[in-house]
This record gives structure tokens, sequence and C-alpha cells, in this order.
């Protein structure tokens, strides 16, 4: 239990996805002129990493990974190259039904974040979680944990900065400067922010 | 070559840079921006991936169902960054030990798909490629900027050769250790734009709520 | 034109002919480029161990000598539990063997390790390996001129994961190497600075040649003694982290058994 913990507060501050790595940029930057937005966004982004990492997971164990396939007969099958392939189309595949799913059973729901789905799948956060679940061999209760916590991770990270920007707005920025660049800025002084929880463990 | 391919490949280097104007595709890469040597193989890795993409999409773009087009896309890059994947690591194994899950993320790199939608699916192939070329390297342009003062301030070397000797190493110079974590690249991005902008005044943002004069000249007194 | 573009039958036949083609392609380049890609995993694993042994410079050698300097080196799996190395027929029917035997498959896979409870996890690594591949040059006397261990331990952001060279007499360092690590460039990174290393080669580990008891430490402020190597500035944690690596991996949990029963003997 406590290993879980330590891997989902390792996941949400130390690696950060965005200020840490620098996943989902575009749509960080994009989409953090208002906290409203902000918050529908981050949800979205968690909902999927909790399903997204957890199922490439599973086709990373089960089909892929080199031997995998011993149970259909074929022990010395190595898929992986194929990798990047399934992991894509398993992101774009789950964030499409996800969609279909909510405008039919929660239309509530589908209307706040509705818009948002199309933007996840090209976001490389997603991508990201999935990839660096398979180079760390985590097992599928840890891919549940790491994909919530690096949803969460960004989640907040964004909702941060939409915070500041909203603030922003009325600021006498050097021309230049205006909109992206200070955001750029911003970013890296939250980063700066983030380093401090380097080391942390439970 | 024509005058008209000439502004296709230069344009997107300087006047419409994806990175400074369009902040598109900076997510994959900044992270790889600590040593120049792997800067350079990441921007040769996206810009081949751009082009071709570019390319076999224009090519197919006549016969591209609408329902599928996306999936079509998709599947076109996702092989491409496959093959180039693997050839990384047949021929520059500890390079690609370094990009790591990088060279994956080409695949959601938004330069890719974004010129692939917005420029290939409307035009034919060869201009398709160069505009891929074009972008490749303006996207480079940005990356090796960030690498070449990472490496040279954070590390005292240039892709691996010591310019400036350190002080670990009996050297003179103390390297900034800022350099080499993740923050730097986001203050370097961020006044690579502003020189950028304050250069061509037609990019700078407008401001939400304009600062007004102290007092109107008028009515004052 | 356009709605037979749009028509069923096309979308089938454009989805069924670029599944085809991407097939192709891909696993024709992943087939064709998999020796290559083997060749080079081997040959980085291997430059790894003869540069901690500290007879590979990468600045003076080249990749070409690898093959040829790596030839002394003897692999051989070594039992952890019992400290010895495995009989080639007890190496047989575990499946195991020395040249493809890989500890970062095994650390995973419950059959070949198990998981450290917290007390005993000084190194943070969670899980250990049963089993562990030690690269030899024997002597012409049946003892080992010198013995290559890979060792791993949680630093500030990671595991770091290197190989630990001792003398035959299983006590004096000959050097160490780390291959892999997410350590802090600049601070922690440093581990991997060769100026650093430096001055691993000649201390020891035991508290003398007979004893069980680790000595080995990493300390602020020079690190003049036997067992003493100055830490790293600005990064307490990866030095600490080193020092526990080491303390695990010569203890008793990692090669202490086997360092006793086969090399110090």
């Amino acid at each position: 239990m406590e290993h879980y913990l330590s891997l989902l507060v390792s996941a949400i501050f130390v690696e950060n996805m965005a200020l840490m790595l620098f996943l989902g940029m575009c749509t960080f930057l994009a989409v953090s002129k208002k906290v409203d937005t902000a918050i529908g966004l981050g949800i979205a982004v968690v909902v999927v990493q909790v399903i997204t990492v957890p199922v490439n997971n599973l086709i990373f164990n089960y089909l892929l990974k080199d031997g995998a396939l011993a149970w259909a007969g074929l022990p010395d099958m190595d898929l992986s190259f194929l990798g990047f392939l399934c992991y894509i189309g398993v992101i774009a595949g789950i964030v499409q039904i996800l969609e279909m799913f909510l405008d039919k059973f929660v239309p509530a729901l589908y209307n706040a974040l509705g818009i948002f789905l199309p933007l996840i799948t090209v976001n490389c956060a997603i991508m990201g979680a999935s990839l660096f679940m398979v180079e760390r061999s985590y097992t599928f209760p840890e891919s549940v944990v790491y994909g919530l916590g690096a949803g969460i991770g960004w989640a907040l990270a964004i909702v941060l900065l939409a915070g500041i920007r909203e603030k922003l707005k009325y600021s006498d920025v050097p021309q230049g400067l205006r909109g992206l660049g200070i955001t750029f800025i911003t970013t890296g002084l939250m980063s700066l922010g983030f380093m401090s929880f380097s080391g942390l463990t439970l | 070559m024509s005058e008209m391919s000439k502004t296709i490949l230069i344009k997107p280097i300087f006047k419409e840079n994806p990175i400074a104007l369009q902040i598109l595709g900076v997510c994959s890469a900044l992270a790889v921006t600590t040593s120049l040597q792997v800067t350079l193989v990441m921007c040769v890795a996206l810009t081949t991936v751009v082009a071709f993409s570019n390319l076999f999409i224009s090519m197919l773009r006549n016969n591209m169902p609408g329902s599928i087009r996306i999936i079509i896309q998709m599947t076109v890059i996702a092989s491409l960054v496959i093959l180039v994947d693997q050839v990384l690591k047949a021929f520059a194994y500890e390079t690609s030990k370094q990009l790591s899950v990088f060279v994956g993320l080409i695949i959601t790199n938004c330069i890719v798909m974004g010129r692939a939608e917005a420029f290939a699916m409307k035009n034919p192939p060869i201009p398709s490629f160069l505009d891929g070329i074009g972008n490749g390297l303006g996207y480079s342009l940005v990356l090796i900027v960030v690498g070449t003062l990472r490496e040279l301030f954070g590390s005292g070397s240039l892709l691996g050769f010591t310019i400036l000797p350190t002080v670990a190493n009996g050297g003179w110079y103390q390297p900034n250790g800022l350099m080499l974590l993740a923050p730097s690249a986001f203050f370097i991005i961020g006044f690579f734009i502003w020189i950028l902008r304050e250069r061509n005044a037609e990019q700078i943002e407008k401001n939400d709520y304009p600062m007004s004069a102290h007092t109107a000249e008028k009515g004052a007194h | 034109m356009s709605s037979n573009v749009n028509s069923v039958a096309n979308t089938l036949k454009v989805a069924l002919l670029l599944c085809a083609v991407c097939s192709v392609v891909i696993s024709g380049a992943a087939v064709l480029l998999k020796p290559m890609q083997t060749e080079n995993q081997i040959l980085d694993r291997n430059r790894n161990i003869l540069v901690a042994a500290g007879l590979f410079d990468p600045a003076v050698n080249t990749n070409a000598e690898v093959q040829s300097m790596f030839e002394r080196f003897n692999a051989r799996i070594v039992d952890l539990d019992s400290g010895t190395f495995l009989s080639d027929e007890e190496a047989q029917r575990l499946g195991l063997n020395p040249q493809t035997y890989s500890e970062s498959a095994a650390r995973n896979d419950p059959a070949f390790s198990d998981a450290l409870p917290g007390e005993q996890d000084t190194a943070k690594i969670r899980r250990r390996v049963r089993y562990a591949t030690v690269y030899t040059i024997d002597n012409a006397d049946g003892g080992f001129e010198s013995v290559v261990l890979p060792v791993s331990g949680y630093g500030l952001w990671g595991i770091m994961y290197g190989y630990l060279a001792l003398e035959g007499d299983g006590n004096t360092i000959l050097g160490i190497g780390f291959y892999d690590h997410k350590e802090t460039p600049g601070l922690g990174g440093e581990i991997s600075n060769p100026r650093w290393q430096a001055q691993w080669p000649g201390k020891e580990i035991y508290t003398d040649a007979d004893s069980d008891e680790v000595a080995f430490a990493v300390v602020k402020g020079g690190g003049q003694g036997p067992h003493q190597v100055d830490a790293l500035s600005g990064a307490t944690l990866t030095s600490r982290g080193v020092e526990n690596m080491i303390a695990f991996w010569l203890g008793e949990r990692g090669f202490g058994r086997f360092l006793n029963n086969e090399v110090k003997g």
C-alpha cells in the first residue's frame, strides 16, 4: 500500500508530466486562459489516463512483450516494435468510445467535457504516460496508480497556470512578451517551484 | 528551385516558425535538449517524419475517405515513427537510449498532425514534402538554440567537446546547474519568443485589458 | 468522384491496403534490423563492464575493441541465497543462460525474484533477483583476477544501475561504472563523471579482509580513509543512495555470501 502511495505522490509532484517532462504542452498553453475550462480539461485528462494506461499495460504484457504470446503457442514472438502504433490506436479508440458513451448516458458530463475529448488524443501527456509505463515495466495495479497520478499531476499544473494567467491579464507585460512569452516564463517559475519536490519519498 | 517552392521551404523557418507562433510541438522535445548531440538527432528524426508523412498523406489525399481520415494519418505517422525508432536503435544505439520514450512522442507532436491536416491534405506531394522539411527545420532551429545554450552554460561543452573547462574538471567555469534542469527550457523559449516578436512587431499579441494613460491630456486640470 | 471515394467499399479497400502496406514495411524493418539491435545491446553491456573494471577508456578506446577485450571475461550465474555459482545442470534446469539472462526482466518475475520487506530494503530497490550474472577474469591458479558485480540502488530520482569491479581478494575496489540513472545533471549526475569515479580504485569494502561488515562509506569533505570516497557536492541524497547501494549489494542479501564462498576463500 505504502508503495502505491509513494508512486502516486511521485507521479503527481516529483515527475509532473507538464512541468518536469514538458508533456502535453500544446494544450497546456492553449487551454489555460480560464480556470473553468482548465478544470474541465484536467478532469478529462485524468479520466482518460486512468483508462488508457492500464489498458495499454494489458496489451503490452499479454500481446506485445517478448514471449508474451506464449499462451497462443508462440513463445518466441516479440512484437514490442508495434508498441507505438497500438498505444496510439488504443488512445484514439478509447477517447472515441468515451465520447460516445458520455453523449448517450451522461449528457451533462458530455456537455462539460465533450469539447475537450478530441484534443486529448493528440495530447503527448497521455501517450507519454503509456510509454513511461512500458519503459519502467509497471505491473497492472502500478499502472492504474501511475495513470491516476500522471493525470492528476497534469490537471493540477494546468489549473494552477490558468489561475495565474487570469490574474496576469491585468498586468502590464512588455509588448513582445505578451501572451505566449510570459506564459512560458510563468511555467518556468512554476517548474522551478515543483523542483523542490525532488527527492520526496514516503 | 522555383520561387514558390522556396517560399514554402523558408517561410516556416523564420517568418512562421511553428513553435514560436503556433506553440506547436514543443512537448516531445524539450526534455531532450540538455545535450546538443541528442537534440540534433531528435531534429533529424522529427524533420524526416514530418517530411515523409506530408509526402505520403498528400499522395493519398484524393483517395482518402473522410470517415477514416484521421486514423489513416495517424497510421502513416505512427508507422514512420516506428521506422525511425528501429533505425535509431540499430545505428545510433547510445543516442536512442538517451532519447528513450521521446522518439515515440513524435507521433503526438502537434506539428506532424497539424501540417498533415493543414497543408498535405490540400496540396500536391512535392510542395507538401518541402513544407514538411521547412516546418521540421523551423522546429529544429528553436531546439538547436535551446540545446546549444543549455549544454554550453550547463556543462561547459558543445557536442561533448569542452568549450568552457569546468571547475569539477580542473578548469575555471562554474557550470550553471539550472540550465540542465527543466525550468531553464521554459525560460529560454520565453525569451526566444520575446526577441522574435520584438523584431516582428505584427506578431505581438493584443492586450486584453490595455493600460490607460494616467490622465487624458485634454481633461487634465 | 467524391461519393465514390467515400463509399463503404472504398473505405474498406483503403483501410485494408494501408494496413497491409504499413505492416509489411514495419515488420520488414523490425526483422531486418533486429540482429543489429541485439548486437548493440550486448556491445553496450560489455563496454559498461569493461569501463567499470577500468579496462576501457571511452576517450581512448573504440567500440571495435570491445569484443576482443571482453573475451577475457567469463560470465557465470550466481545464486545469491546460497552464495555459489550455479552449475551448468542447475542453470539448464532453471532455463538460465549467462549470455542472455537479464536481471531487469527477472526483477519483475516472481519466479526469479523476491519482494524485499521495508526494513531489509536498504537500497530501496523493492525486489531483489535470486540470480545474478557475475563477470570474472580467472587466474591460472583457480582464483580470480577481478570480479564484476551488477549493482543497483535508489538515488534521488530513480534507481541507478551500475557495475562494481573488485579485485581477486573480494575486498579491494577496482572501479565503478553507472550505465543508467536519472540523477540531476551536474549534481547527482556527476556519479558518471570519471574524475569522481577515479577515487574508487584501491578503496576497500569490508573493515578487514576476513570481515563481513561493510565499512565502505561516501563521506563529505575529502574521503581520505581506506574505506571512504568523497561525496558529491550538492547531491547528499545521491551520495547516500550510492553508499546504501554498496552496503546492500555487498552485504548478506547481496553478494556477501558469494564473495565469502567463492572469491575470498
